[in-house]
């Protein structure tokens, strides 16, 4: 297996390792990088468990090669918070009440953060189509759909 | 005591909607799930080879190719291990023996350097079956004819209330009969008979089951896993093994999502088996996506026939209901899923004349478990339909119907228990008012049809008599409380409602408590599972029992020092205060180094540290024949569900506009979790309801992908949804509380289905209630063209 010098910054730190070919983004973060925050549900691109930010687009990690993110910016959920302060989003989704197992909650924050970013104050409508690939078994989505709008309140 | 008492005597933070405990690092990607664990390099990867065939003899089996593979360590076959597993009924190996079963049975496992080899591995391994006939439905399967599954059924190790039938392929038969059916029919003014298929579903939990075991030269196996049943695996694993239950320490991080496929043993077994032969080097067991969907527990098959009838004034006096459960090729969890629907087969209604057979039948189908609701959301999908159409036919409306019928304190259930206090009444008024019943509001388009649906449920904590919970208290020099405690938070927010509980039951500020988790079976106290819906009420009940005794200790210790008679005092805030003396004490300190003796001379007091626990010991047997008995179960959650949907005539297409539920959880220790429970159960009814069935042909799951087997996701599940939290106490509940986790989901396809009646006059008889189902419904009634 061939293997490639890569350079990218993670949550806006500056990073170069090497990586086979074939590993996805999804793998390099949780089996080289140690950042585990960003989960595995189907590694089919299929569940939105593995969503993190690259140059500010959410994408499935588990669908991408970290080969092709030489040059990227990439940001995942432990790149939300700055100096211990929590984004809006989070803060919004614990007042909500949307988080009970938590294993989406990663996916859908980046999700939510990626829109928030592109349309600033979106309605019910755009903010549940921006979040119908992240699956949710817990919720029943209501809360996490009120987290996106308070956040646009908050910022 | 009546319900004013007990809520004046209600201390905070019970009833407060406080934040989860876990908050903070779940949002931050900082909490650690089971596939977050390090183990180093020398860790080792797992890989199961599946039988290909629903049902064959192994002939043979021969592995040496892949043992030769480079960066194979292990190679494991049912030759290595003979024990069996089973919570109820123990009815298999850990790996295959003589037989396959069901297309995913374990047949062999590898353990490798990498996935990749070992995925290489199995490969390698060579395996002969000689193919048998299968069984694929349950209603062929109790013919005397059909092939059977389980020759050696009769020696199987069963638990004393579970009913196996040797020579057959029914492994228990739970049966009622109470009052007089036969004659009953000819007093009934109006009868339904109707028949409904259930198909299997999955958990869908969104982190698949991992799991990683490690077995040290000394015998200690460690077993860390995404589980609702650390100390149930530990107890399964060691009979299984042949070794003792303290030998095997099982560590439950957080978990994706369980809604009990991750409780008693599935894959867990299979990787302590494997790491038995890797010297000491972890391995780890993940199952993928498409392995989630059929080798792990799916919720069982149910063909359900239903009869009843009701006297011109719409009092149901008969039903006689036949169960068929496809409980897959192995039934050790599922014949009791089977048993709870039996004793809970009427239904939430005082009926005087019943005759049930609830039948659990092997298949070879993937293995049944326990799913959310155990039995009550199969059964509920036909009865309630059936009691639907009973109100119909018989000119009365549904919601009264079910307000004449439904359970009442005294009634007397189908068992012959006397029904105790119970909302259930007042959540049929609720989620009728809340809907606007009676009410047709216009549809959205010409082509479109709305309709109302309501349905009522009731479920009982499915255990055995004597499921036990345990708990510790410990207070931390600052005055800080640590609760010990060996349930699980599965998202539903356990460790939250505890934290509550403990801090009400000691008198310290909810933000003093910390629950001790990961559940460390070698550090934790006991706790039989996280199911049924039995934390809230029974660890609940362990953990107040632990807080009060540790409250006790620290109080005797004030008075002796204080000369107080220990009545007097109190705690309240982290403080001991005395009302008559007015002096005040933190507990910090106190609590570790005790307090100085009157005259100075020496301490007195030292570590504080409170236990308690709680067995229910008043459930009695029943009648093997009859069903009949004392006190069948615990209690039963009561509630009701109302929906509002509108279908398009065009594509068949239903969307739910609306849904509404309100259930009698006895007393809400945190609000905003009971509301939280009850919208995530009804999302998930719903896609029951709409989307999802495991396509089984011939024995091969055919949609085994989130692709092909789609959940709900936002754009399908309502906006306005409404929960309603009613409170009548239970007896043994802390401050009242009852369970709640599974129950939302019990009613939800039953009242969608009403609602879809209302709406274009047809009956869904088979979930999922696809468009393209209820486009050829409508078609064949003439409803469209």
């Amino acid at each position: 297996m061939a293997y490639h010098k890569i350079t990218f910054t993670i949550n806006g730190e500056p990073e170069q390792i090497d990586v086979p070919s074939n590993m996805t983004l999804l793998r390099m973060l949780r089996e080289r990088l140690g950042i585990t925050g960003t989960k595995n549900g189907c590694s089919a691109g299929e569940c939105g468990a593995c969503t993190v930010m690259i140059n500010g687009e959410p994408v499935n990690s588990c669908m991408i090669l970290a080969v092709e993110c030489d040059g990227s910016e990439i940001v995942t959920v432990e790149g939300l918070s700055e100096n211990g302060n929590l984004a809006p989003i989070q803060e919004a989704i614990m007042e909500s009440g949307g988080i009970q197992c938590g294993f989406c909650t990663p996916g859908i924050l980046i999700a939510s953060q990626a829109l928030l970013n592109r349309n600033p104050n979106p309605n019910e409508a755009e903010i549940r189509e921006a979040l119908v690939g992240n699956l949710c078994r817990c919720t029943g989505y209501v809360r996490i759909v009120e987290a996106v709008q308070e956040a646009a309140q908050m910022v | 005591m009546t319900n004013a008492e007990i809520n004046e005597r209600i201390p905070k933070p019970i009833g407060e909607s406080k934040p989860r405990l876990d908050n903070r690092e779940k949002v931050t990607g900082a909490a650690i799930y089971a596939d977050d664990l390090q183990f180093g390099n020398g860790l080792l990867f797992a890989r199961i080879l599946h039988s290909p065939h629903p049902h064959a003899l192994i002939k043979s089996i021969d592995t040496s190719k892949a043992e030769a593979l480079p960066g194979v360590k292990a190679v494991v076959t049912g030759d290595d291990f003979s024990g069996f597993l089973g919570l109820y009924l123990q009815d298999r190996n850990i790996f295959c023996r003589d037989r396959v079963r069901y297309v995913g049975d374990p047949v062999a496992g590898v353990a490798a350097t990498s996935e990749e080899i070992a995925v290489n591995a199995l490969e390698l391994i060579e395996v002969e079956y000689e193919v048998l006939e299968p069984v694929l439905n349950p209603e062929e399967g109790v013919k005397p004819e059909a092939p059977l599954l389980h020759p050696d059924l009769s020696e199987y190790k069963v638990a004393n209330f579970i009913f196996p039938q040797a020579g057959t392929n029914i492994s228990n038969h739970f049966k009622i009969r109470k009052g007089d059916v036969d004659s009953a029919w000819e007093k009934c003014t109006t009868i339904v008979e109707r028949k409904f298929r259930v198909p299997h579903i999955q958990h869908v939990p969104i982190e698949t089951h991992i799991a990683i075991a490690q077995w040290d030269e000394t015998g200690e196996i460690t077993l860390w896993a995404s589980s609702q049943s650390p100390f149930a695996q530990r107890n399964l694993i060691a009979q299984a093994l042949g070794v003792s239950q303290s030998a095997v320490r099982v560590i439950a991080p957080k978990i994706g999502g369980g809604f009990g496929c991750k409780a008693g043993v599935s894959m867990e077994a299979l990787v302590v088996a494997i790491a038995s032969k890797t010297k000491g080097r972890p391995v780890k067991l993940a199952l993928t996506r498409e392995e989630e969907f059929y080798t792990a527990f799916v919720r069982q098959e149910l063909i359900a026939y239903f009869k009843m009838g009701c006297d011109a004034n719409g009092k149901i006096l008969a039903m006689e209901n036949t169960y068929y459960w496809g409980g897959g090729a192995y039934t050790e969890y599922g014949v009791n899923v089977t048993r709870a629907a039996g004793y809970s087969s009427t239904g939430p209604y005082e009926v005087p004349n019943v005759k049930a057979d609830s039948i659990c039948v092997y298949t070879n189908h993937p293995v049944g478990g326990a799913y959310r609701g155990f039995g009550m959301p199969e059964m509920h999908t036909g009865l309630e339909q059936c009691v639907d159409e009973l109100a119909h036919k018989a000119g009365i409306d549904p919601v009264k119907i079910r307000s004449i019928n439904c359970v009442k304190e005294g009634s007397i259930t189908v068992t012959g228990f006397k029904m105790h206090p119970t909302g259930l009444s007042k959540c049929i008024e609720e989620t009728a008012k809340a809907i606007q019943w009676g009410q047709k509001s216009p549809a959205s388009a010409p082509n479109k049809r709305r309709g109302k649906g309501t349905a009522i449920m009731w479920k009982a904590p499915a255990m055995p008599p004597n499921a036990g919970s345990s708990a510790w208290v410990e207070l931390a020099e600052d005055g800080t409380v640590n609760v010990g405690l060996g349930g699980q938070d599965l998202g539903q927010g356990a460790f939250t409602v505890m934290a509550q509980m403990a801090a009400a039951a000691l008198g310290v500020p909810y933000e003093s408590v910390r629950i001790s988790s990961p559940v460390d079976t070698r550090y934790s106290p006991y706790e039989w599972q996280t199911v049924a819906s039995r934390l809230t009420w029974s660890m609940g009940n362990a953990v107040v029992n632990a807080a009060r005794d540790a409250r006790r200790q620290v109080l005797d210790l004030v008075s002796e020092a204080w000369d107080e008679d220990p009545e007097n005092l109190d705690i309240r805030d982290g403080v001991v205060v005395s009302y008559k003396s007015e002096q005040e004490q933190p507990l910090k300190n106190l609590v570790i180094y005790g307090l100085p003796k009157p005259d100075d001379q020496g301490w007195m007091g030292g570590p504080i540290i409170g236990r308690g626990k709680f067995m229910p010991t008043y459930v009695t047997g029943l009648d093997p024949e009859t069903g009949q008995g004392t006190r069948s179960v615990v209690h039963y959650t009561t509630g009701s569900q109302s929906v509002e949907v509108e279908v398009d005539l065009d594509t068949g297409r239903v969307e739910v506009l609306r849904g509404v539920s309100a259930f009698d959880v006895g007393k809400a220790i945190n609000p905003a979790l009971v509301k939280a429970q009850m919208e995530g159960g009804f999302v998930q009814g719903m896609s029951s309801a709409l989307f999802e069935e495991i396509k089984m042909v011939d024995g091969f799951c055919q949609n085994p992908s989130f692709v092909d087997y789609r959940i709900a996701t936002t754009t399908d599940a309502p906006s306005d949804l409404q929960s309603i939290i009613v409170e009548v106490p239970q007896d043994d509940g802390p401050w009242g509380a009852r369970g709640i986790g599974e129950h939302p989901m019990v009613p939800t396809a039953a009242a969608i289905a009403n609602a879809i009646y209302d709406a274009v006059g047809i009956r869904m008889t088979s979930p999922p209630f696809s468009a393209e189902k209820i486009y050829l419904a409508m078609l064949d009634a003439g409803i469209v063209e």
